[in-house]
């Protein structure tokens, strides 16, 4: 809000209007160029994500082998193995930018992401139930058991965030009430989690703490498919629905004098992000800092005055899996992916605060 | 959200006589508020010391503080329920007074102690601490706790006051959730390392009170006691800077000095409180809303209700915590999230909290 105001008053009358049809907007070169770049990288860094590893296969095979060449071992390697989990890391990262971008757009808060609607630790809270408490404790966790842990945390998440917004609702929905809902209900997940970890045996614990950091390792193209569906089904509507943004930008008085129906956009943009983040969370646990970060960094890129949305889908998906090839590669060991989103995402976070620190706006 | 220019409306301008009879009717208030925390903090201290795995009736308690005759009671009294009722006390008003300091400097209605990479620099050299060092006592714990809640905050106020304009709430909120990411990743992946580490480090990052002895207490006093200090010489300052920066400089206060003895006192409670109990969430969060609901934003008074009401509410959480699945025990920070969680969001849901 103090940006609009300390911007010098020239640049607003400067813009050049574009119009289609009934819509208008102004012609902002620099979504799209952050947009094209973050594309072109995010090809080529899951190209040398497909190529890396035990078995190294080099550039240009992999793409051959993308386009039906390539011998037997090669493709089994890429196709069935490397490929679904790059591209559930794609999906994934996508999910969580756009989810991200549309939280803190909602709440006008930078410190918002879709964790403050209790998604992940909704989902969080019921994988590590299903891990440690199993298939033999009560009806609950029996039926979340046999329906497999995607499917528990994807439930979990979603209950979750109904619970918040039900919570939260009262002759509408405020973005200051619903943040505060969504803090005193994650705080419960994350009670009952942190208590199902000290009763675990330690291995069911070490398991637990592997899902609840976030981890692409072992996911197959019964991961991709969800996230993709969604994906698809979700983008479109999310790009539709951005439209008020700019209105809930000045705050709900003058959102409401500009003709929106707030509690209405207000609740299917909510939805939107819900449905990403579960989505996403549930296929490959809760990865730090992608929706948290990602907006941030994309909205400093572009100079814009609230995240956007497409950019945030672009840059999610190249940071994470960006940071699952430096997690596959980088250590002797395997780590989670999660640890290195956060270990990647943090500094740079840092920079852009140190080096812009006029920029930021609440 | 966007408090950050917002100026409280009409009645919260601390200080301002909003008519004679008015005055004093909130002068009276705050005091009633302030005896009433007092008597509730005192009721919660007996039942804390009365209530456990083996109840004790309340004269029995009374003779074993004061006429201590070594029966089995007495011993349980002194030796394991007295420092645990003390330090449950001075860890709550620590968060509580914490959490106040920080709403009011970030401006941010969300702020809490762990925002300020707090609990996350605790947990992280704690971790070390076990991976690297083999420390396995809760001890041992509170040094490197304390080490890691000092520095995590120093690099977050570093961080947050780089390039123009000094630390401002944004930034280091900003700073804050960054830095803590970054170390909570760091203590995910010693853990994954290594199971022994995971072993002990899941029972200290749970958050409890129990098991402490009177050492403890004593380490941890007296980074309480300055920290509090530096809290009462900060009040004046703070409601000064809730008018926003520029009048409070105008009015002849010095911004950056208030901010940074605010910090600092927030880093030397929040670190004592983590360094004795582990991450205890929800205290810092919750209290403020509450107290501020009661006295209003004047920190002058907003400080003290804070601490009380943060140590009321911890050490009502910690006897819950023994009722509940008598006679194991509920870790204190969950007890604390069942408890006050619901709570919060039936005051967050009653009305618009009263707003910074």
């Amino acid at each position: 809000m103090t940006g609009l105001l300390e911007r010098p008053p020239g640049r607003l009358a400067g813009r050049t209007p574009v119009r289609l049809g009934p819509f208008s907007g102004v012609w902002r070169p620099r979504v799209i160029a952050v947009t094209l770049t973050g594309l072109a990288l995010l090809v080529l860094v899951a190209a040398v994500n497909i190529g890396r590893g035990d078995f190294p296969i080099s550039l240009a095979e992999v793409l051959a082998v993308l386009v039906g060449g390539g011998d037997e071992a090669q493709q089994f390697i890429v196709l069935e193995l490397r490929l679904p989990r790059t591209l559930t890391g794609i999906l994934v990262g996508a999910a969580l930018g756009l989810s991200g971008a549309i939280t803190q757009a909602i709440a006008r808060n930078p410190l918002a992401s879709p964790d403050i609607l209790g998604v992940t630790a909704g989902a969080s809270a019921t994988a590590a139930a299903v891990i440690v408490l199993g298939g033999g404790n009560g009806v609950i966790t029996g039926l979340l058991s046999a329906a497999g842990l995607p499917v528990a945390a994807l439930l979990g998440g979603l209950f979750t965030a109904a619970l918040v917004y039900a919570l939260s609702f009262r002759r509408g929905i405020e973005g200051y009430r619903l943040v505060l809902v969504g803090v005193g209900v994650g705080a419960v997940a994350m009670a009952i989690t942190s208590w199902l970890l000290v009763v675990a045996e330690v291995y069911q614990a070490a398991q637990a703490t592997v899902w609840l950091t976030g981890s692409l390792n072992a996911r197959g193209w019964e991961h991709v498919v969800p996230v993709g569906f969604a994906l698809v089904v979700l983008v479109p509507v999310a790009l539709l629905l951005a439209f008020v943004l700019g209105g809930l930008q000045f705050g709900d008085d003058t959102a409401r004098g500009l003709g929106l129906n707030l509690n209405r956009s207000r609740g299917a943009l909510i939805l939107v992000a819900v449905a990403l983040a579960a989505v996403a969370t549930a296929s490959a646990g809760p990865i730090a800092f992608v929706a948290l970060v990602v907006p941030q960094i994309c909205q400093r890129l572009v100079g814009s005055s609230r995240p956007p949305l497409l950019a945030s889908a672009v840059h999610g998906a190249l940071l994470t899996v960006g940071a699952d090839l430096i997690a596959r590669t980088a250590l002797g060991t395997e780590l989670p992916v999660g640890i290195v989103t956060a270990v990647l995402g943090a500094p740079y976070l840092l920079h852009l605060l140190a080096r812009r620190n006029r920029g930021v706006t609440a | 959200m966007t408090t950050a220019t917002a100026t409280p409306a009409g009645a919260g301008l601390p200080g301002a006589p909003a008519g004679q009879r008015g005055a004093v009717a909130l002068r009276r208030r705050r005091r009633l508020v302030i005896l009433g925390l007092l008597a509730l903090l005192a009721v919660a201290a007996l039942a804390s010391l009365a209530v456990g795995a083996k109840p004790i009736p309340l004269p029995v308690v009374w003779d074993a503080i004061f006429f201590p005759t070594g029966t089995e009671d007495g011993i349980v009294v002194r030796s394991l329920r007295m420092p645990r009722t003390v330090l449950g006390i001075g860890v709550g008003i620590a968060l509580g007074v914490a959490g106040a300091l920080m709403q009011g400097h970030t401006r941010n209605p969300l702020a809490d102690p762990g925002l300020l990479g707090v609990s996350a620099g605790a947990a992280f050299l704690v971790v070390i601490g076990i991976y690297a060092l083999g420390v396995t006592s809760l001890f041992g714990y509170v040094w490197f706790a304390f080490a890691g809640a000092l520095a995590a905050s120093v690099l977050v106020f570093v961080l947050g006051s780089l390039g123009r304009g000094g630390p401002t709430p944004v930034t280091l909120a900003l700073a804050g959730v960054a830095v803590s990411a970054l170390l909570t990743a760091l203590t995910s992946a010693l853990v994954l390392a290594d199971t022994n580490t995971l072993d002990a480090f899941r029972f200290w990052a749970v958050g409890s009170v129990a098991g402490r002895d009177a050492g403890t207490v004593v380490q941890v006093a007296p980074f309480l006691g300055l920290g509090l200090l530096l809290a009462a010489v900060n009040a004046p300052g703070l409601n000064l800077l809730a008018l926003g920066e520029d009048i409070a400089r105008g009015l002849g206060q010095p911004v950056q000095l208030t901010r940074w003895v605010g910090l600092i006192a927030i880093t030397l409670l929040t670190g004592a409180a983590v360094a004795a109990c582990g991450p205890i969430g929800f205290v810092g969060l919750v209290v403020p809303h509450v107290a501020r609901s009661l006295t209003g934003p004047d920190h002058r008074w907003l400080l003290p209700a804070s601490g009380l009401a943060g140590a009321v509410l911890l050490l009502a959480a910690d006897v819950i915590g023994r009722v509940l699945v008598r006679p194991a025990e509920l870790q204190v920070g969950i007890v604390l999230a069942l408890v006050g969680a619901p709570f919060f969001i039936a005051l967050v849901r009653r009305r618009r909290p009263a707003s910074l």
